[in-house]
């Protein structure tokens, strides 16, 4: 079969599971030549399993591809490439002791028997870095340039394989704003190039801005589409969440009590000439925002002592503490779900049963020897209260779909009856509906007088829970928002090294 | 787990039986004693290695240290005339502050585990040698010995440590299998039992997401290496006894490879967080007897090691391709209630 509609790319019915959750139920997407559209939706809905699809990252379950009207098949990234087809990782790939030449060829440079034609290298190299609006020399070391000059020769290196289409997930994500100015002139001359682009972002602005056309996702299903005229901030909204937002996060606002952490010129070790003063009382639900790389997550690990604070003071409720080890904080009350669930947040070959119980062994010990009833408590508990869906407590965390691992993360930490409890990403990658548990188990949590502090980089997250929001530039805090000041375009004024009153 | 050992179990049946079949003399009350008591001595070694191979470490230096262990234990008893109880103490001290060293450097300095075990088996093996100038000595008195202080000590100790307890009229139990029961029962309970044991397995598995749950990495992984040379301690002072002469340059040489062989072929894995006492020690066995049966049938002994090494690639695939299907059997329990709750869901939005 072949539709004759003028596309360029064409997905039908894309489906994709992964051990405990489908992934994709069957998603559609269009792209026309010369398109700029944008990929939404709340983390979870899908986006980036169908962006890897796409570019033979991952094979789909079933699905059926048109590029020209013309069916076709990829199995990797080579056959995707030499379909036209390429994606710009959010983490950036550039061997950084290879200079820019090196890179963009890297295993395709031009020359023979072995050898390589430096001078062709070189000079190609040259022609695509200048189509991305970069007038660097193509000698240039990639590991010297700041992270947004290293993405543009990313796209350079796309360019040069022919690309047709440019995935872009999150490009802006650790971008300044100079810097995301400029990757929307290039993107923009691309389209009139011919080029298309599918545009992946939680920043709805950005979206606004540059889309021709707008996709939603919601829990791997088509949820809607917007043209260009349609585009604005509530059509988004209501899509992405499916219902109106304030049902989504459902927040009261508890009045705030005794400060449970007060740090005071804290530092953490990767930015060790910004000291950091936040301030988290009970009850209260704080969101950390800022870009990937602002120095958020590192601020977590200091707090719970997996990279010391090399100065400045922590109180935990009124009472100093300096954490040498996660098992310091712990003991004082703090708990963590970090950003990295699979390395960090569990032993995944372990059971469900023996990761819940982990953090309680020794408390519900008996002269070292463990509590097996009190043990199977803590996780059945958990299963009930966090709604986990597993077969049985035996089960093995690494089978179980992102969202149940998180609430296993969770249950594990609500049976230690922390003080404060730290969330990192805490919805990344989880589907709806464990994200709505999630939620209402923050709200729950606040109202019993936990202290709450959470760093996210979804927008609507950080405006929909929060009850006051720290944004984090390079290492320090560049501002705080009440909860009547907050918005997208204050915070991101702030995260990207902005002040209010400009 | 349980079904970890089924299969190892079911490797010494066979081993059992073929050489059984090949040569009857195996059966004998002699060689079964034999067996029993060569196949303790390496197991107590095994066990100790165990756990820090369930940690994801390794310890290269077990076989130096049953030496150095033995070469010092004569050279307190039979050169300067020490309380034989006092000795054996003082050894044992020693083996464990090896170990602590070992996990300090690990830990602390962020040493490979590697190395820093490669560097003692070099290092204790060498003060073996200058310790006793490389002259072979024991900590009993053999024939025509003279000069022993504490004889009769001493030779209460030997009937503790290499002595026979007759059982029935044909078979006399080997000392060491009673300290191999205890000691695999102890190493058990603290695996299986304890909250350590726990963390031993969790930090094995995944060091970061144990330390993100507020347990002391270090300090178990600490404790590990000085459990692992503590029991190669007791192996050295039972080697000791059972030898009666102690070799300074051989004694215990190689012998790590053969603890860290039953430790695999017993069901750790080097990758860590897998393994249990009784397979290891049921591992041991197998690997004495693949020797003896080696012996017995008259396959030329050359050929010994490289038997051992095949006996012991076929059980480690064996194990990975049981672990594939128990693994497959949890992922299909996994999409079953996946497929369920999506077809739960759809069905109640129907109703709404």
């Amino acid at each position: 079969m072949s539709s004759d509609s003028g596309l360029l790319l064409e997905v039908k019915d894309l489906k994709k599971s992964f051990p405990g959750v489908l992934a994709l139920k069957g998603v559609s997407l269009t792209l026309g030549k010369g398109e700029v559209i944008s990929l939404i939706g709340e983390n979870g809905a899908g986006k980036s399993t169908l962006m890897k699809i796409l570019a033979g990252v991952q094979p789909a379950d079933s699905g059926d591809y048109y590029i020209d009207g013309q069916k076709v098949d990829f199995k990797n990234v080579r056959e995707a490439m030499d379909l036209g087809i390429a994606l710009i990782h959010q983490e950036l790939n550039l061997a950084a002791n290879l200079d820019l030449a090196s890179n963009i060829f890297l295993g395709r440079e031009p020359g023979s028997k072995g050898f390589i034609n430096e001078q062709k290298l070189h000079t190609e190299a040259t022609r695509h870095l200048k189509r991305v609006g970069l007038n660097l020399p193509s000698e240039t070391i990639a590991g010297s340039l700041p992270i947004g000059k290293q993405q543009l020769v990313e796209i350079a290196k796309a360019l040069s394989c022919n690309a047709r289409v440019l995935i872009m997930d999150e490009p802006t994500s650790s971008l300044s704003q100079k810097e995301t100015e400029t990757l929307f002139e290039v993107v923009k001359g691309l389209r009139d190039e011919g080029i298309s682009v599918i545009y992946i972002s939680h920043r709805l602005g950005e979206v606004k801005e540059l889309s021709d056309r707008v996709t939603v996702f919601r829990d791997g299903e088509n949820a809607g589409e917007l043209a260009k005229d349609e585009i604005n901030h509530d059509n988004m909204v209501r899509l992405m969440v499916g219902r109106e937002l304030s049902e989504f996060y459902d927040r009261e606002i508890h009045k705030p009590g005794d400060c449970v952490l007060k740090a005071s010129n804290v530092v953490s070790p990767t930015y060790p000439e910004v000291p950091v003063s936040i301030e988290v009382r009970a009850g209260e639900i704080v969101g950390i925002a800022g870009l990937v790389g602002a120095g958020r997550t590192e601020l977590l690990q200091t707090f719970f002592g997996v990279t010391p604070s090399l100065g400045g003071e922590l109180e935990v409720q009124g009472v100093r503490f300096s954490p040498r080890s996660p098992a310091d904080a712990v003991h004082a009350g703090l708990a963590l779900a970090p950003e990295d669930r699979k390395h960090h947040g569990l032993v995944l070959p372990m059971t469900v049963r023996e990761n819940a119980s982990l953090p309680s062994l020794e408390r519900d010990q008996n002269m070292g020897i463990l509590d097996h009833s009190k043990e199977k408590e803590i996780a059945n508990v958990a299963v009930e209260q966090m709604k986990i869906k597993t077969p049985s407590i035996e089960q093995a965390a690494r089978f179980l779909s992102g969202g149940n691992q998180q609430k296993i993360v969770l249950g594990k930490w609500l049976a230690m009856n922390p003080k404060l409890l730290m969330l990192d990403e805490p919805t990344r990658g989880i589907d709806i509906g464990a994200k709505r548990e999630i939620y209402k188990l923050m709200e729950k949590l606040a109202g019993k007088g936990i202290a709450i502090l959470f760093v996210s980089s979804e927008m609507e997250e950080v405006l929909g829970m929060a009850d006051r929001v720290y944004v984090m530039h390079e290492g320090g805090i560049s501002g705080e928002l009440q909860k009547n000041q907050m918005s997208e375009e204050s915070i991101m004024q702030l995260a990207t090294g902005g002040s209010l009153e400009a | 787990m349980k079904k970890n050992v089924f299969g190892i179990f079911g490797l010494l049946v066979t081993v059992f039986v073929i050489t059984a079949i090949a040569d009857p003399n195996f059966l004998s009350a002699y060689n079964m004693q034999n067996t029993a008591k060569w196949s303790s001595l390496y197991g107590v070694m095994s066990i100790g290695v165990a756990f820090v191979i369930i940690t994801g470490g390794i310890d290269l230096s077990i076989g130096s240290v049953v030496g150095l262990v033995a070469v010092v234990l004569s050279f307190f008893t039979k050169i300067q005339g020490l309380d034989p109880i006092v000795a054996i103490g003082l050894t044992l001290l020693m083996s464990v502050l090896i170990g602590l060293i070992h996990g300090l450097l690990i830990t602390k300095a962020k040493l490979q585990p590697f190395v820093v075990t490669l560097c003692g088996l070099l290092i204790y093996r060498s003060l073996s040698r200058w310790l006793t100038d490389n002259q072979s000595l024991g900590p009993v008195p053999l024939e025509g010995d003279l000069g022993f202080e504490n004889l009769e000590q001493i030779l209460m100790l030997d009937f503790l440590f290499s002595g026979q307890i007759p059982i029935g009229d044909f078979f006399k139990l080997p000392t060491p299998a009673l300290f191999l029961l205890v000691l695999a029962i102890a190493g058990s309970v603290f695996l299986r039992k304890t909250i350590w044991g726990r963390y031993l397995y969790a930090l094995g598995n995944n060091e970061d997401g144990a330390r993100y749950s507020g347990i002391d990495t270090d300090r178990m992984k600490i404790v590990a290496y000085v459990l692992c040379s503590f029991f190669a301690g007791i192996a050295g002072i039972l080697f000791a006894f059972e030898l009666g002469s102690v070799q300074p340059a051989q004694t215990g040489e190689f012998y790590e490879l053969f603890a860290i062989a039953a430790a695999v072929l017993g069901g750790c894995s080097l990758r860590g967080g897998e393994g249990s006492i009784l397979g290891v020690i049921i591992a041991a066995a197998v690997i004495r007897i693949i020797f003896n049966s080696i012996n017995m049938v008259g396959i030329s002994t050359h050929l010994e090691f490289g038997i051992l090494g095949v006996v012991i690639l076929l059980g480690v695939i064996g194990d990975e391709m049981l672990k594939k299907k128990m693994a497959e059997r949890q992922v299909a329990a996994s999409e079953k209630l996946a497929a369920e709750l999506s077809e739960k869901s759809k069905n109640n939005e129907n109703l709404d």
